[in-house]
C-alpha cells in the first residue's frame, strides 16, 4: 500500500477531529475555563502562600502564576487526552470505532492516527491559552512559543496513549468518573505541576519520590523547559520512554489477537 | 477480477469464493458464540444469515472483519486471510453496522469523505464517488445537511452508500433493517438485492426477520452458534417438513435446542 494511502487516512481522521471539536463549541470552552479558574483564582490566592525560588529554567524570581502556567498546560492535555478515552469507550459503544478498525490500514496505524488527531485539538486548546495567559500579563520569550510545539506533541502523545489504553480496559461509560478519581487527580497532584519537586521533598519523602516516577511531572518539566527555549533531556528520556510503552501496551490491547476486545467484546448478537 | 468457476463439475478454484468460511468457533471466555460454523458465498450471490439475537451473527461478522482473531477455524475473503492478510481482505469488503456509526453532527458529504479517507481514496477520484453514491441512495438533494436530521431509512442508506465508497466485492449487513418502518426496510433490500444481481457484489445479509427472505433466497439458520440449515429457503422449509419457513425455523431451533 503506498505511502499517499496512509497520509490521506492520517488527514480525514484529524479533519473529522477538527469538524467534530468546531461543532462542540462547550467542549473548547469548558476544556479552557478549567485552566483558567487555576490561573486566575488558585494561583493569584496562592501567590502570597509559596515563594518560589530560583530554579532552572527561571533565572529571576517569579510569582505563583508564571510557575504554575506550564503545569495548566499539561493540565489540559491530561484532561484531552483522558477526555478521547472517554469517546474511545463513547466511540466504541456507538460503533464509530468499528468504522475506524474496518478500514484497510494496520490497525497500530489508526490507532496513531486517532491519537495524532486528539493531540491536534489539545494544540488548539493549548495555544488559545497561552493567549489568554499573555494578556493576563504571563510573558514568555517569543521563541517559547515555538519550541514548545514539539514537547506538546510528545506530552500529548504519551498522555493519549494512556487514555488509550485505559479504554480498552474500560467498558462503560460511566466509568470516566472513575478515570477522574483514579488517574487524572493522582497524576495532576502527585506532580510538579503545582508545586516545585524541593519543595515536595521539604513535605514529604514519600510524595516526592512519587512525584518525581510520576510521567505526568516530566511531561510538564518538558513542556515548562520548552516554554523557556531550553531542553530538558531527562524529562523528554522519560515521555518518549513512557510514550513508547503505554503506546505498545494500547497496541497490544487492540490487537485482534492478544488483544482484550477478544475477550470482552462481543456481548451482543 | 474473479471469476466463478464455469465448466460443471469442477470444484472452484481456491480464493473464488467472495466469502469461505470454515468450522470457525468462537469462546468468550467459557460460552461459546460460534461452533463449527461453514459455508462458502459466491460473487453476486446474497445469503440470508437468519438467526435470533444472540445466535451469534455479530460475532461472526466480527471474525470476518478482524475485529477479534479467529480462535478455531478459517476465513477466506476472495483468497485472502484476515489474520496473515488482514489489507487485502478488509479492503474488499463493505460493511453496514449493527448500530448506527454515522457522526450526527456532520453533514452526509463529510460522513462519506471521512469514510473515503480511512480507506486511503485519493480526493479526486473520491469527490466524484462520493455523489455518485448519494445519487443512488436518493438523497441527491441533501448532501450537506447534517445526518441528525434525516430519517432512520435515509441514515441507512447513507451507511450503504458508504459501505460501498471503496467498491467492495463483499458486502455484510448485519440487521441493517432493525428499527425501520416496512417501506424503509424495503428500500433498502431492494438495493441490496440488486447490487447482488446487477453489479455481482457478494452479499451476507443478518437478520432476524423471517419477512426478509424470499422463498428462492439461500438462507442460512444460525442458532446458538451452529447452523441448523443452509440452501434455498422453500427447500429448508419443506425438509424441515413444515409449511413455512417460519414454521421450520421454529421447529428445527426447538430440536437444537434440545
Amino acid at each position: 500500500m503506498s505511502l499517499a494511502r496512509y497520509r490521506r487516512c492520517l488527514w480525514g481522521v484529524i479533519w473529522r477531529e477538527a469538524l467534530r471539536f468546531a461543532q462542540q463549541r462547550e467542549r473548547f470552552f469548558a476544556a479552557l475555563v478549567r485552566p483558567l479558574i487555576w490561573l486566575f483564582i488558585f494561583a493569584a490566592g496562592f501567590r502570597s502562600v509559596l515563594g518560589v525560588s530560583i530554579i532552572p529554567p527561571y533565572d529571576t524570581y517569579i510569582t505563583y502564576e508564571v510557575y504554575v502556567l506550564p503545569g495548566l498546560v499539561g493540565m489540559i492535555q491530561l484532561f484531552n487526552g483522558m477526555q478521547s478515552s472517554l469517546s474511545m469507550v463513547y466511540d466504541r459503544e456507538m460503533g464509530s470505532m468499528r468504522v475506524l478498525l474496518v478500514s484497510p490500514l494496520p490497525r497500530w496505524y489508526l490507532l496513531v492516527c486517532k491519537l495524532l488527531a486528539g493531540v491536534f485539538v489539545s494544540l488548539i486548546q493549548v495555544y488559545a491559552f497561552l493567549a489568554i495567559a499573555r494578556i493576563y500579563g504571563i510573558d514568555l520569550p517569543p521563541v517559547g512559543y515555538v519550541a514548545v510545539l514539539p514537547a506538546l506533541v510528545l506530552t500529548g502523545l504519551m498522555l493519549g496513549s494512556i487514555g488509550l489504553l485505559l479504554s480498552s480496559v474500560i467498558k462503560q461509560l460511566e466509568n470516566f468518573a472513575g478515570v477522574m478519581n483514579f488517574v487524572i487527580f493522582p497524576m495532576f497532584f502527585a506532580s510538579s505541576a503545582l508545586y516545585p519537586l524541593w519543595r515536595l521533598q521539604e513535605a514529604n519523602e514519600i510524595l516526592h519520590d512519587i512525584a518525581a516516577a510520576n510521567p505526568f511531572t516530566h511531561a510538564v518539566e518538558l513542556i515548562r523547559f520548552a516554554l523557556y527555549g531550553t531542553f530538558n533531556s531527562a524529562s523528554a528520556a522519560v515521555v518518549l520512554g513512557c510514550l513508547a510503552l503505554f503506546l505498545g501496551a494500547a497496541i497490544v490491547a487492540y490487537d485482534p489477537a492478544r488483544g482484550l476486545a477478544a475477550r470482552l467484546g462481543g456481548a451482543t448478537g | 477480477m474473479m471469476a466463478l468457476a464455469t465448466s460443471p463439475g469442477t470444484e472452484p478454484l481456491p480464493g473464488s469464493f467472495a466469502l469461505d468460511v470454515r468450522e470457525l468457533s468462537h469462546r468468550y471466555g467459557g460460552r461459546s458464540a460460534l461452533e463449527g460454523v461453514g459455508f462458502t458465498l459466491a460473487p453476486g450471490e446474497l445469503i440470508v444469515l437468519l438467526g435470533p439475537n444472540g445466535a451469534g451473527k455479530t460475532t461472526l461478522f466480527s471474525l470476518i472483519t478482524r475485529l477479534y482473531d479467529r480462535q478455531a477455524g478459517e476465513i477466506a475473503i476472495f483468497g485472502a486471510d484476515p489474520r496473515r492478510a488482514p489489507g487485502p481482505a478488509l479492503a474488499a469488503i463493505g460493511v453496514v453496522f449493527q448500530q448506527r456509526t454515522l457522526d450526527l453532527d456532520l453533514t452526509v458529504r463529510q460522513n462519506l469523505r471521512y469514510a473515503a479517507a480511512l480507506h486511503g481514496l485519493p480526493a479526486a477520484e473520491t469527490a466524484a464517488r462520493i455523489d455518485g453514491e448519494i445519487a443512488r441512495a436518493g438523497l441527491s438533494g441533501r448532501a450537506n445537511e447534517r445526518v441528525r436530521r434525516l430519517s432512520g431509512g435515509e441514515a441507512r442508506r447513507v451507511e450503504i452508500a458508504r459501505a460501498l465508497l471503496h467498491r467492495p466485492k463483499l458486502l455484510l449487513c448485519d440487521e441493517a433493517t432493525v428499527g425501520l418502518d416496512i417501506p424503509g426496510r424495503q428500500a433498502i433490500l431492494e438495493r441490496v438485492r440488486a447490487l447482488a444481481e446487477e453489479d455481482g457484489v457478494a452479499v451476507l445479509w443478518a437478520t432476524h426477520l423471517i419477512d426478509e427472505v424470499r422463498p428462492r433466497d439461500r438462507v442460512i439458520l444460525l442458532h446458538r452458534g451452529r447452523v441448523l440449515a443452509d440452501g434455498a429457503a422453500e427447500r429448508v422449509a419443506t425438509e424441515a417438513g413444515a409449511g413455512s419457513l417460519g414454521a421450520a425455523f421454529a421447529s428445527l431451533t426447538r430440536n437444537g435446542a434440545a
